[in-house]
């Protein structure tokens, strides 16, 4: 059996509220299922993320594997714009190489 | 009494508290991944400035050894009286408080301690305070002055957890000090993590042996002044 991945356009993202993202996104990853934001989430967006996921870590959700590109200052804006965000369950995804512009991960189905 | 001798009064205890007032001691919180080497660097601070036989917790080989937030009061670094003074800071003393914290993670699972020799139950109950102890951590950076980010030099230290950490300090404008640890390692690499984060400063270091640590110390006191 192949895994979902479910790609969120950043309107949807930027239509729910901090708390509601937050909780769309946990419970998606929670079913199995990997989660691409187009939009991406802030630093403190994904600061309360892993302590959402610490929340509801069990012996058969022991967490979440996040990665993303990192936001950028557009030259006429004060602030950093969040780029795509890759969230998935920590037990079947696993981000083997990181940079600027690239992300690379492995993806289990067993 | 009348009223302008009462404003006079307030007025004078308001100059003389100005005046006078004690400078109080920054809160700087030793942030990072597990096994980075916090407590060994907490540890290593309290050994120079207060007392070599003092620790505030114990460093092992399994992670997550740290779950709880630990905080060590009135530290004066003072770069003069240990010897370790440098051109440029000679006179610069510090009081802080030293908040050494669990490390940061998105995942922790049982199954990890138990492939160090844990029995099952004592690996669910460590499993159990370490998700504690990450939330009592990001809990603690709303009382945070200044953050030491210790990275693990052998490591590759562009993971999501250090960016995240890095982006809210920023978005919170509180001062940060990047310290690649395990420099004394052969497969040590700081300058990697000075390539990955060039808009901070990183001071490569040796929490164990004690190497470089007078630079990280004299980078303590300029920053978190």
């Amino acid at each position: 059996m192949g895994i979902e991945m479910n790609l969120v356009s950043r309107d949807k993202i930027e239509s729910m509220g901090s708390m509601e993202k937050l909780r769309f996104i946990l419970d998606d990853v929670k079913s199995g299922n990997i989660v691409v934001l187009e939009g991406g989430l802030t630093a403190e967006e994904q600061m309360k993320l892993i302590e959402l996921t610490m929340l509801e870590v069990d012996d058969n959700f022991p967490g979440i594997e996040i990665s993303g590109y990192p936001a950028k200052r557009s030259l006429l804006s004060l602030r950093k714009k969040t780029r795509l965000t890759v969230i998935g369950p920590a037990a079947k995804m696993r981000t083997i190489k990181k940079d600027e512009d690239l992300i690379s991960a492995i993806i289990s189905t067993t | 009494m009348s009223t302008s001798k009462r404003v006079r009064r307030i007025l004078s205890r308001l100059i003389l508290s100005i005046l006078f007032r004690k400078k109080k001691a920054v809160k700087i919180g030793i942030y990072g991944p597990p096994n980075a080497g916090k407590t060994t660097l907490a540890n290593r601070i309290i050994h120079t400035f207060v007392d070599e036989n003092e620790d505030v917790g114990v460093s092992t080989e399994i992670p997550h050894e740290t779950r709880h937030v630990i905080r060590r009061a009135g530290i004066l670094i003072d770069l003069k009286r240990h010897g370790r003074s440098n051109p440029k800071v000679s006179r610069a003393k510090l009081m802080l408080d030293v908040v050494d914290t669990p490390g940061l993670a998105t995942k922790i699972d049982f199954r990890d301690f138990m492939a160090y020799g844990l029995p099952e139950d004592e690996a669910k109950r460590r499993a159990k305070e370490a998700t504690e102890g990450v939330i009592e951590a990001i809990k603690w950076l709303d009382d945070i002055d200044g953050v030491i980010l210790l990275m693990d030099s052998t490591e590759d230290p562009y993971t999501q957890t250090n960016v995240v950490i890095i982006g809210n300090m920023e978005a919170r404008g509180i001062p940060i000090i990047i310290a690649a640890n395990k420099i004394d390692l052969p497969d040590a690499a700081p300058q990697r993590i000075k390539n990955a984060f060039p808009q901070h400063r990183v001071v490569p270091v040796s929490a164990l042996k004690g190497e470089n640590m007078e630079v990280l110390y004299a980078e303590m006191a300029k920053v978190f002044r």
